[in-house]
Parts: structure tokens; C-alpha cells; sequence
């Protein structure tokens, strides 16, 4: 007897050791990421000066006449998830609402479950539904319009984002406690006041925290725009022609052979550690605000 | 306000009730605008492509003339890279998971690994095709090969899994693990014989659809610089010849290039004939049938042992 439970604890022991370093693996993955990003930025810096890299207004990397300017494809990938964000946001939150206060429970369950396809829909396909679909479709309400254009990956991106957005909202609103709607249907209250000025509020940072990640998730999307928005990285809030955001642009470089140590290489670690700082940005205050909501009412 | 009865005007109900019914339609209208964008998309290509499909098209390897391609190499590398992610990225996240909800205690080192997960899940994709990039292609020098895509898949997913294992296991209730510990079971034991297949099926449905996500990305094996262009198929992992002991496996194939559906679609959407497009949008209906059809097996997992606790 005394013998198997001896067993038994070494057995624990290792299985502990085991899941333990399962667990741990996540910490690596972000000091990998980190590390190798850190490592070729510095390289990157050494060659080209901090000062160009923030003020220059050029990003021609891959030409003879070489600019490391990071605005051209910031100002892509600003431009983009705003068109995204202003699709995804109201629809989204709409959805949201109609899910949360006014569907009946059956409408519900099968309706959150169709626009959660939209977000399994892999983004390659988004890309050629943009390309093939939206801007031809686009094209004939604004003639001026390119073939490659921030506007139709922007909204296919904002349809792709919507999901993000209704479901975690709609989750945030069936947190609230139902004695708040009860206290506002009893005062006489319609269910749009209910839901304007007693659900929203309440779940306020809930929906902040989907709005946010929706944002990171825009910034972070590749395919859509590296299939329809072009490859011309241009310092430009116009809707109607060929841009590069960041993620594009590390999709170019990744396409042609470009051997290790070249500045063409690392440059997609300069722009993939901008895009890293902004996301992470972003994740911490998605995650912040969903924690504060959680304390509020769990 | 005292002293001001409550007014009942009924002017003032009915505008309420009216604006109540046009917010309503508003929001019933964005939902059904959301959906009906997913059925253009399949409208769409489905007309596209459907005409292209054939068992030819299934079964050749691509080529530069496009009526003569096909996708029988990226149908295979979707295979076998799925089932190395899945080989690689279920274990450790379903394990990981377990020490996360049965055995860490609440001190900071479980909170950074908590929050670090939560972060490591939003970072795009494109991100980790540059982590596999430094560490698996060059680091580890493990070249573009089937290993460095899946592992990169495998890492890319790894949050997925684990947060949603861990809502599974948190699901189950905790007279179970004290009804097994009141037995002298061990928290091993415990773990493996109650806990873990009161959680399996929501653990199952987390992961089919982290799998399923992981079928339909591009960026990040772009990135790690998989080749488009495989008209080969990887090594067999099982040879049969003349000498002892007659069937020899290898892992060669660990080691081949590879490309997959996506990334085919994305090479045929980039080229300017039309004849490319089309093969791109029958590629896409393979696509898109694998992830809906994982998509619906997880639904279907999720309400078939749904089971409310007592």
C-alpha cells in the first residue's frame, strides 16, 4: 500500500511539472515574438535613423531611391479600419440589441450562430469576394473608383469584424441583471428606452472592450487588403485609390524571395513590430475594460 | 419633481411606441443586412466557381495553364498540416488549460500567464507568420517545410484552445472533482476520470473551431514563405520493400515544402486572366465546404451533449 502511494505522489508530481510547462509555453511565445522582432528592429535601426522612420513621408523600400517612412502605410492601415470600424460598429451593435432585448430566445439561437459564419469565413475569401465583387459593385455608383481601392476591403473587413462585435456585445447585454429592465418596463418605459438608457449604459464597458478589439482586429487583418487594396503605400485619406497597410506590405516582401540580413527583410520586422505595438495597445485596453465590466456585475 | 404628479399624455406613449417600433425594424434590418452579405458571398462564388469543379479538378496539381490545374496538392498539404496543428496544438492546450483551471494557484505568475494568453489570442496572425519566420524557418533552420507551418498554425491557436477548454472545465461543477476526491482519488485521477469527460465535449467544440480557423489562414504561411507553386505530393510515412522488417516508416515528409488551399486561392486571385479567377473560386467552394462542415460539427457537438448541471 505504502509502496503505490509513493507512486501515486511521484505521479502527481510529474504531472503537475508537465501541465505547468504547457502553460508556461504561452510566456515563451510572447518572448519569442518580442525576441525576434526586438532583434531585427534593432538591426533595422541601425541602418536606418529613428528620425526618418517616423517623419519621412516615403516607404519605398524594394526601389533604387530607398525611403523608410512608416506614415504611407500607417496612414493605409488608418484608413482602412476606420471604413471597417464604421461598418462594423453600428450594424454590430444594432444586431446586438435586436439579439439581446427584442428576439425571442429560438430567433436567437439561430441567428447569432449565422453571423458567427461570418467571422469563420476564411479572409482569403473576403479578399476575392472585395476584389471580384464590391468594387465591381462599387464601381458603378462611383466611377472614379480603382480597381484597387481602401474603400471595398474596408467594408468587406467591416462585415468580417461585425460578428466580433454583436456577439460579445450582445454577451455584455445579457450580463446586465434583468431586475434593471424590470425597474425600467415597470416606470412605463418602451424597450428602446430600456435598452438606450438602462442596457447600454450598463454594459458600457462590455461594448467598449468588443468595440476595441474589433479595432485590433482591423489593424491586424492581411488578406483582404492584400488581395484588394493594392501595393502602392501612400500617404493619402482618400477612399478611391491603390493603397498599402502595414500587414500588405509584410505579405509583398514574404512573396519574393528576400534572403536574410537584407534591409528589404528587415524591414517587415520594423513594420511588424509597429503593428505589434499598436495591437498590443489596443489588446490591453479591450482586455482592461472587460475585466472592470466583469467586476461590475459578476 | 414633487409635487409634479406623473403625467400619463398618451401623445407621449404613442411616440414613444412609435419610435420603439422604427429603432426595432432598424435593428432587425442590419441583421438581416449582416446575413444577407454572407449569402451574396456564397452566391457569388458558388456561381463563379461550380461550373469548374469537377473530380479532375480535385485530383490534378496545379499548373500554368489553367484549365489543366487543379488542387490536389493543396488538398492534401490542408491535411496533413491540420493534422500535425491539431497533433501538436491539442495536447499542450487542453493541458495546459487543466493547469490553468485544476491545479495553479492564484499568485501572480497565474495571472500573467492568464493575461498573456488573453493578449497572445489578439495578436494577428500575420505576427506569429514572423515568429515562425525567426525561430522555426531560420532559428531552427527547419526551412519552409510541412513542420514550420504547423508549428506555426499550432502556436497561432494555442490561446484559442486554451481559453475555450478552460470555460469547458470551469463549466463543470465542483461537486464532481469532491464527489471523486471523497473516493481518495487523487487530483490526477480526478482530473483524467471526472473532470475531463464532463468537459470533453465543450473542449471538442473550442477546438474544432480553432482548427477550423487555422484551415483558412494565409498570412502566416506566406509569411514563413511556403511556396505556391507544389505540383508534388509530401513523402509517404510508410515504405514497403524487400528488406527487414518490410514496412519502414519516415518522417521525411516533416521536412517537404508544402502549399494549401489558401494560399493557392490567394496565388490564382493575384494572376490577371480570367480562367485563374475561376479556378480560384472552385478552390474557395472546397474551402469554404471543409470549414463550414467543421463548423457545423462543433454545433452540432455543442447541442447534442449539452447538458445542464444539477
Amino acid at each position: 500500500m505504502r509502496h503505490e502511494a509513493g507512486k501515486e505522489r511521484l505521479r502527481e508530481k510529474g504531472v503537475n511539472l508537465f501541465l505547468f510547462s504547457c502553460a508556461s509555453l504561452s510566456i515563451l511565445t510572447t518572448l519569442g515574438i518580442v525576441g525576434v522582432l526586438l532583434f531585427e528592429t534593432v538591426e533595422f535601426f541601425r541602418e536606418v535613423p529613428f528620425i526618418q522612420f517616423f517623419t519621412d513621408t516615403q516607404w519605398t523600400p524594394l526601389f533604387v531611391d530607398k525611403h523608410f517612412g512608416i506614415l504611407p502605410l500607417l496612414a493605409g492601415t488608418f484608413l482602412v479600419s476606420s471604413i471597417a470600424i464604421v461598418v462594423a460598429l453600428p450594424l454590430g451593435l444594432l444586431a446586438a440589441i435586436y439579439l439581446s432585448e427584442y428576439a425571442s430566445p429560438r430567433t436567437r439561437e439561430v441567428v447569432k450562430p449565422l453571423l458567427e459564419i461570418l467571422a469563420g469565413v476564411p479572409t482569403v475569401v473576403y479578399g476575392y469576394f472585395a476584389l471580384l465583387f464590391v468594387t465591381p459593385l462599387l464601381k458603378k455608383i462611383i466611377p472614379s473608383l480603382s480597381g484597387f481601392n481602401a474603400l471595398s476591403p474596408g467594408i468587406v473587413m467591416g462585415i468580417m469584424i461585425l460578428p466580433l462585435v454583436s456577439s460579445l456585445s450582445e454577451d455584455a447585454m445579457a450580463a446586465v441583471p434583468n431586475e434593471l429592465r424590470e425597474a425600467s418596463y415597470g416606470m412605463g418605459a418602451t424597450r428602446f428606452q430600456t435598452a438606450t438608457k438602462v442596457v447600454l449604459p450598463s454594459a458600457a464597458s462590455g461594448i467598449a472592450s468588443s468595440f476595441i478589439l474589433a479595432v485590433s482586429r482591423a489593424i491586424g487583418e492581411t488578406m483582404i487588403v492584400a488581395i484588394a487594396s493594392g501595393q502602392q503605400p501612400r500617404l493619402t485619406l482618400n477612399p478611391l485609390v491603390p493603397i498599402e497597410t502595414i500587414t500588405a506590405y509584410i505579405v509583398q516582401v514574404s512573396l519574393g524571395d528576400t534572403p536574410a540580413g537584407t534591409i528589404e527583410y528587415k524591414t517587415i520586422y520594423a513594420a511588424g513590430m509597429t503593428l505589434f505595438v499598436l495591437t498590443f495597445l489596443f489588446n490591453g485596453l479591450s482586455i482592461w475594460l472587460s475585466r472592470k465590466f466583469r467586476e461590475e456585475y459578476q | 419633481m414633487r409635487g409634479k404628479a406623473l403625467q400619463l399624455n398618451p401623445n407621449v406613449i404613442k411616440r414613444n411606441e412609435r419610435v420603439d417600433l422604427i429603432f426595432k425594424w432598424v435593428a432587425i434590418l442590419s441583421t438581416i443586412l449582416a446575413i444577407s452579405v454572407l449569402a451574396a458571398l456564397l452566391i457569388d462564388v458558388l456561381s463563379d466557381g461550380a461550373g469548374r469543379l469537377s473530380w479532375k479538378f480535385l485530383t490534378s496539381f496545379p499548373s500554368r495553364r489553367p484549365a489543366r490545374a487543379g488542387i490536389l496538392s493543396a488538398i492534401v498539404g490542408t491535411f496533413v498540416i491540420m493534422g500535425l496543428t491539431a497533433a501538436v496544438s491539442i495536447p499542450v492546450g487542453v493541458a495546459a488549460a487543466i493547469y490553468l483551471e485544476e491545479y495553479a494557484r492564484k499568485n501572480w505568475f497565474t495571472r500573467l500567464v492568464e493575461l498573456n494568453i488573453a493578449n497572445l489570442a489578439s495578436v494577428p496572425s500575420i505576427i506569429y507568420g514572423l515568429l515562425g519566420l525567426g525561430v522555426f524557418v531560420r532559428a531552427m533552420d527547419l526551412e519552409r517545410s510541412i513542420l514550420s507551418g504547423a508549428l506555426t498554425l499550432a502556436l497561432l491557436i494555442l490561446p484559442i484552445i486554451i481559453i475555450s477548454s478552460r470555460e469547458a472545465l470551469k463549466a463543470v461543477p465542483f461537486s464532481i472533482r469532491e464527489a471523486s476526491y471523497s473516493l481518495g482519488a487523487t487530483r490526477w485521477q480526478t482530473t483524467k476520470n471526472a473532470v475531463l469527460p464532463a468537459a470533453m465535449p465543450g473542449i471538442m467544440t473550442g477546438t474544432i473551431l480553432a482548427l477550423s480557423r487555422a484551415i483558412g489562414e494565409t498570412a502566416p504561411l506566406i509569411t514563413i514563405g511556403a511556396l505556391t507553386y507544389i505540383a508534388f505530393l509530401p513523402t509517404s510515412p510508410i515504405s514497403v520493400d524487400g528488406t527487414f522488417p518490410f514496412i519502414h516508416l519516415s518522417f521525411e515528409w516533416l521536412k517537404d515544402p508544402f502549399t494549401v488551399l489558401p494560399i493557392q486561392i490567394f496565388n490564382w486571385v493575384s494572376r490577371p486572366q480570367k480562367a485563374f479567377l475561376v479556378n480560384a473560386a472552385a478552390a474557395i467552394i472546397v474551402l469554404l465546404a471543409i470549414t463550414l462542415l467543421l463548423n457545423a460539427a462543433a454545433v452540432y457537438i455543442r447541442y447534442r451533449f449539452r447538458r445542464t448541471w444539477k
